[in-house]
């Protein structure tokens, strides 16, 4: 419709043999216009704004600022010195190693429950959707209340929940976040309480997708339910498990509101994490530059991972 | 594993007639049908050791996902010293409905209800915004720019939310020619969490997916972009502007540390921020009741709209797979 009205417009400049270089840039201008391009352009501003404020501007202040000492109101440059005094911070180490111990603590005790569920689940006839229905029902919980609600179970004295029902079999009281030792995992088992909801629905999907031939092509080679569940299921999985896996990592790498809530980082420290150490310098301290340099270090760890995402994702969607 | 199962599959010959009589069964079984056959069903064994399985797995999520449900209920409708003195005990003295009342009044955990109403209800609104004019940009006008656009909003996906923390702060709290801080209003919490790069894209897949024939259709009758826009395409795609939407809601309800940052008055913080705030504050049991006002939002919501939800998270397994 409209590429039809344009071109006798421009033929119409030509042929009047105006000055070339105003005419032709407005009659781009009228070109653009007629397309449609204003209307295009309105379309394209709430994105463009959205994103240009608080996603894409942020994110290459971000290199800037880490290499600013910076307050409101003014700010100088001070090349590499943000970074110098993140990694001479010897708390940074301790932050690190219980940002890794968590990591390490979620796939242990939050990796595996998912896939076992799942398959159980995926085994269920007229209770599955139930069971679907219980699994996710944490995951629901906005994060502060089940955080909140964990830690009144995690009351330290006899009459706490959890030191009641460990009571009545002879065991505690246990002092739970209020022990060094004890603070890290217990934090661990409640994140794996409110996230695990979610890695059990994805497996489901996955399982409820394997082709029927594959199982009854095992079945005709002979295969039993233990055989088909290692050689048919599990391989059939693999590819979700470790992107889920990797997820996770990446997740657990940025734990706060979990520590926040809980402990504050305590006792002594032993429940401060890498966020929480970010959050610290910037809205503590009020050294935004410092902030942004381990936001920076920690953003290219979570990059690594990231593109290991990709890559496998890749490499699993053409295989 | 595929090199296994290849000879077995061409011991399976593939028999028309047989292929036409199951069609139909296999599209009805397709969830169905898992590890364990139906053959294997018949066994008594097997049928036993389902049966006592199923009850366990079933028993034992009812105990760990339903019961600090119920357990928060229990707690929130008895008095502090009986939570506190037997926190199993069922309702020594009765139920106390007024711990609700008095949470919702005393501690103004109305107002705070309120605000996360506002907080919820605008972040809706910006991001099905964003979402929608930005995926039928992308998808349907496509103008020449729009590749680097999406490029730009994919790279968001990408980079870890960590990096610009600290220097979305410092942008909202001095925005960039503007100069104008947002700390302390509802802006600085529903324009963020618009630009959000998962809802744009599955906006955008969505748009693309509509036939380009009735987009033609519509400019011929002499709809321009915004009435196509508004008549044709958005009635278009209800089912996914629910799903949407449902990620928006419970996004907006669960977030904690960047209303925390950028509501400093405590007269305008949602509910998610006031919680820490009022542990050991007040009383225990009117804490508990907050807790339980606070989580029944999503779980309602939850319950009468289970499926989109499972859906929506199934397919997210689907989107990373």
């Amino acid at each position: 419709m409209t590429t039809t009205t344009t071109p006798p417009a421009t033929g119409a400049t030509t042929a009047t043999g105006p000055p070339p270089q105003p005419s032709r840039r407005t009659g781009a201008v009228v070109r653009w216009l007629r397309h449609g391009g204003l209307s295009t352009l309105v379309f394209f501003l709430p994105l463009l704004l959205c994103f240009g404020l608080f996603s894409w501007w942020p994110i290459a202040r971000s290199l800037l600022l880490s290499l600013q000492q910076t307050n409101f109101l003014t700010s100088r440059w001070v090349g590499l010195a943000n970074f110098e005094r993140v990694l001479a911070d010897p708390l940074l180490l301790t932050a690190l190693g219980n940002t890794t111990w968590f990591t390490v603590l979620a796939l242990v005790i939050g990796f595996p429950v998912p896939v076992v569920l799942a398959v159980l689940i995926a085994e269920l006839r007229r209770a599955r959707a139930i069971a679907s229905v219980l699994v996710y029902l944490p995951v629901v919980f906005p994060p502060v209340v089940a955080v909140l609600l964990w830690k009144t179970f995690y009351a330290p004295g006899a009459e706490g929940l959890f030191n009641t029902v460990l009571g009545w079999v002879g065991l505690g009281p246990f002092a739970w976040l209020n022990d060094g030792d004890m603070a890290m995992p217990a934090i661990v088992v409640q994140a794996t309480w409110a996230t695990f909801g979610t890695a059990t629905i994805i497996y489901l999907a996955t399982l409820m997708g394997i082709q029927t031939e594959l199982y009854e092509a095992a079945e005709t080679d002979g295969a039993g339910i233990w055989s088909r569940l290692w050689n048919v299921t599990l391989p059939q999985m693999r590819g979700v498990m470790l992107v889920m896996a990797l997820l996770q990592v990446i997740g657990t790498f940025q734990v706060f509101t979990e520590p926040y809530v809980m402990t504050g980082g305590g006792p002594e420290n032993r429940t401060l994490t890498l966020l929480m150490l970010i959050y610290r310098y910037a809205f503590v301290a009020g050294d935004y530059g410092r902030a942004t340099a381990l936001s920076l270090l920690l953003a290219l760890v979570l990059a690594v991972l990231s593109a290991v995402y990709l890559w496998v994702t890749r490499r699993w969607s053409t295989s | 594993m595929t090199t296994t199962l290849d000879p077995s599959t061409q011991q399976h010959p593939v028999h028309p007639v047989r292929v036409t009589r199951r069609r139909p069964r296999r599209e009805q079984e397709q969830g169905e049908r898992s590890v364990v056959s139906a053959l294997d069903r018949r066994r008594p064994g097997v049928r036993f050791a389902l049966g006592v399985g199923g009850t366990l797995v079933v028993g034992l999520l009812v105990v760990v996902c339903g019961g600090p449900l119920l357990w928060l209920f229990k707690a929130a409708t008895s008095t502090s010293t009986e939570t506190l003195a037997s926190p199993f005990a069922l309702w020594p003295s009765g139920l106390r409905w007024e711990n609700f009342s008095e949470v919702w009044t005393r501690v103004e955990f109305s107002r705070y209800f309120l605000n996360t109403v506002f907080l919820i209800l605008g972040s809706l609104f910006f991001g099905l915004l964003v979402a929608t004019t930005g995926g039928y940009g992308l998808a349907v006008l496509r103008p020449r720019y729009a590749k680097v656009v999406s490029a730009l909003v994919l790279a968001t996906l990408f980079i870890p939310g960590v990096i610009s923390l600290v220097s979305l702060y410092l942008t909202v709290v001095e925005l960039p020619v503007l100069g104008i801080s947002l700390v302390g209003t509802l802006w600085a919490v529903w324009l963020p969490s618009a630009a959000n790069a998962v809802n744009v894209l599955l906006m955008q897949r969505f748009f693309a997916s509509i036939p380009a024939e009735l987009f033609e259709a519509a400019r011929i009758d002499g709809a321009g972009p915004f009435r196509i826009f508004a008549a044709l395409v958005l009635p278009m795609s209800k089912p996914i502007l629910g799903v949407i939407s449902l990620l928006l809601l419970v996004g907006a309800y669960k977030e904690f540390l960047w209303p925390l940052l950028v509501l400093p008055r405590p007269a305008d913080q949602p509910i998610s921020v006031v919680l820490p705030r009022l542990e050991g504050s007040i009383d225990y049991a009117q804490f508990l009741a907050a807790l339980f006002i606070s989580v029944l939002v999503p779980v309602v919501l939850f319950l009468l709209f289970q499926r989109q939800f499972l859906r929506a998270a199934g397919n997210a397994g689907a989107l990373k797979g």
